[in-house]
């Protein structure tokens, strides 16, 4: 027993190098001083935070923080609300767009963005959304529309929707069991959707740097592509590696905080095909 | 008309309006661009000389199926695919199977192997840029002197790949263990009683009942992988022949502006997903996720 337990701390750990080594390494990165930043070495020999004071002050990475929150934010709220219609009625009712609303998210799934990022450029400079926070929450949306309908048209399957009608019974009003049953029981299903949807716009990459032109909506993938050093004579990898770890941040939280739901929302939609 | 089927008509006419809004967005900003992106492709579009705008027919297939940038992104393409989905096969199920298994820590496990899934793709790719930039790099430091290895085609290659298994073995691992958890334990006891040895009885047993699991993880990273685009440009900006064909597209787009060229590329790599997504349903005949056996 102790042997075999002795057996999977050792691949445990294996997994855990595997995992935060790079992680690491850019944090060391982002730590060391101009001296020091070429040495090559996993850990730094001086420490200093000033690469996160530069980012903001001479890197103006504020802005595009601003940005990648803001549009990340409003798309995941966009598409947990139509995402939670569409799952509703996927879950709960019999109707004939049923399937096709199921196939049409997959197909938007498995869509490859490069595709759109002709057409939308064209579109939106005609149209006026390009570089502005619409003209990339309005594909982040999109993208993130098939995640939170699978996610949570899975979850509220499950849900035991008779509930409702036994506290309507015991006198609840209709508001009152969808809020004080209802509620509470889906509650679970959207969070996961939305942790989902917010980590995929928080990544993008593509539409960002397509659909943008200045710092009025670039997000922060995009801008970090774009530093060049506080001047033209220095090297941006202390920017770059602190404004690298800072995006890092919000992952690692929900990560540690939603932990069990992301990987049930994950593996969800893929078992049952 | 009798009562319950006004009540059948009223549920139906409820879910088409729930579901109204998110087609709506669906078909406005994915639909209806591919089409338009077909449109352009049969005519010549370039912003620099709008005005000389003429549909051309096939000229712009012609001119993108002759061109050999085209075939050597669409072959590098096809290689990063193959060989990174294939490690990940092998990576995620021993992955997989440590979460599963685990008797220590498993919580721990399956919190940290969310980072690499989570961590933005361009950030990561920074990470192994400067690993393996000469000097700054860790990494480049176990190299023999002066070998920089992003600016020579093959080992930028393998780089880029070790950059996309490393980001997306916990995704592909995820979705076998989902699969993995399926497996009812006493199969492989009563094998296991029966003398079948530990490697057979994954073989035999695990396996097979996994195969939807798996069939449904590597179409989804086959199809992600195929649109590789976030590790390249940061790696190489696809020089040295190493850029997928996103990332010409990409760079017609933005240095050519040439949209009649741009939408030629996009249909054609719609094209090709297509085609991978209707192979992988012939030959592993899974359904789409949802439409059956799901109910």
């Amino acid at each position: 027993m102790t042997r075999s337990r002795i057996q999977w701390g050792v691949l445990d750990f294996v997994v855990v190098a595997f995992a935060l080594i790079p992680v690491l390494w850019l944090v060391s990165l982002s730590l060391k001083t101009p001296a020091t930043i070429a040495d090559g070495g996993f850990i730094p020999t001086e420490w200093t935070f000033d690469n996160y004071v530069n980012v903001f002050t001479e890197g103006g990475f504020l802005r595009p923080l601003v940005n990648s929150i803001g549009i990340a934010g409003l798309a995941t709220l966009i598409a947990i609300v139509l995402g939670t219609f569409a799952a509703y009625a996927i879950a709960r009712l019999n109707f004939p767009g049923r399937s096709i609303m199921l196939g049409a998210a997959l197909l938007v799934a498995m869509f490859p963005q490069v595709s759109l990022v002709t057409p939308l450029f064209n579109i939106e400079r005609a149209l006026g959304l390009f570089n502005t926070w619409p003209g990339l929450i309005l594909p982040y949306v999109t993208f993130a529309l098939p995640l939170t309908i699978y996610t949570m048209s899975t979850f509220f399957r499950e849900i035991p929707w008779e509930l409702e009608k036994a506290a309507k019974m015991d006198g609840a009003s209709s508001f009152q069991a969808f809020r004080k049953v209802i509620v509470p029981l889906a509650a679970p299903g959207v969070v996961t959707a939305a942790v989902l949807a917010f980590i995929q716009s928080w990544n993008d990459f593509l539409f960002a740097i397509s659909l943008t032109s200045s710092e009025r909506s670039r997000t922060a993938p995009a801008a970090i592509s774009y530093f060049t050093g506080s001047s033209q004579f220095e090297d941006p990898t202390g920017s770059v590696s602190a404004a690298a770890v800072i995006v890092t941040i919000p992952i690692v939280i929900f990560v540690l905080i939603f932990q069990r739901r992301i990987v049930s929302g994950l593996t969800a939609g893929a078992v049952k095909g | 008309m009798t009562g319950s089927g006004d009540v059948k008509a009223a549920e139906r006419r409820l879910g088409l309006w729930l579901c109204a809004p998110a087609a709506i967005f669906m078909v406005l900003v994915a639909g209806w661009p591919i089409l338009y992106s077909i449109w352009l492709s049969f005519n010549r579009y370039d912003l620099r000389f709008p005005q000389d705008q003429q549909w051309v027919g096939l000229e712009n297939y012609l001119t993108v199926l002759t061109n050999e940038f085209w075939w050597t992104a669409f072959g590098i393409t096809v290689l990063i695919t193959v060989v990174s989905v294939s490690i990940e096969l092998v990576l995620g199920m021993g992955l997989a199977i440590v979460m599963h298994r685990t008797l220590v820590g498993r919580g721990l496990i399956r919190t940290v192997v969310l980072i690499p899934y989570g961590i933005v793709t361009v950030v990561a790719a920074f990470g192994w840029f400067y690993a393996w930039t000469p000097g700054t790099g860790w990494l480049a430091a176990l190299l023999p002197d002066g070998s920089a290895p992003l600016t020579e085609q093959w080992p930028a290659i393998l780089i880029i790949i070790g950059a996309e298994v490393w980001k997306t073995t916990p995704f592909m691992a995820l979705l076998l263990l989902a699969g993995l958890a399926l497996v009812p334990d006493e199969l492989s006891r009563a094998a296991a009683m029966d003398g079948a040895g530990r490697w057979k009885r994954f073989v035999k047993i695990t396996l097979p009942l996994m195969r939807p699991a798996i069939a449904v993880a590597l179409l989804f990273r086959t199809l992600d992988a195929f649109r590789i685009y976030d590790n390249i440009f940061i790696l190489t900006k696809g020089a040295q022949n190493t850029g997928s064909v996103s990332i010409i597209t990409y760079t017609n787009l933005v240095s050519g502006l040439n949209l009649g060229i741009g939408s030629t590329m996009s249909v054609l790599i719609f094209i090709t997903v297509a085609i991978i997504a209707f192979i992988f349903v012939k030959v592993f005949k899974t359904g789409t996720p949802g439409t059956e056996g799901r109910r």
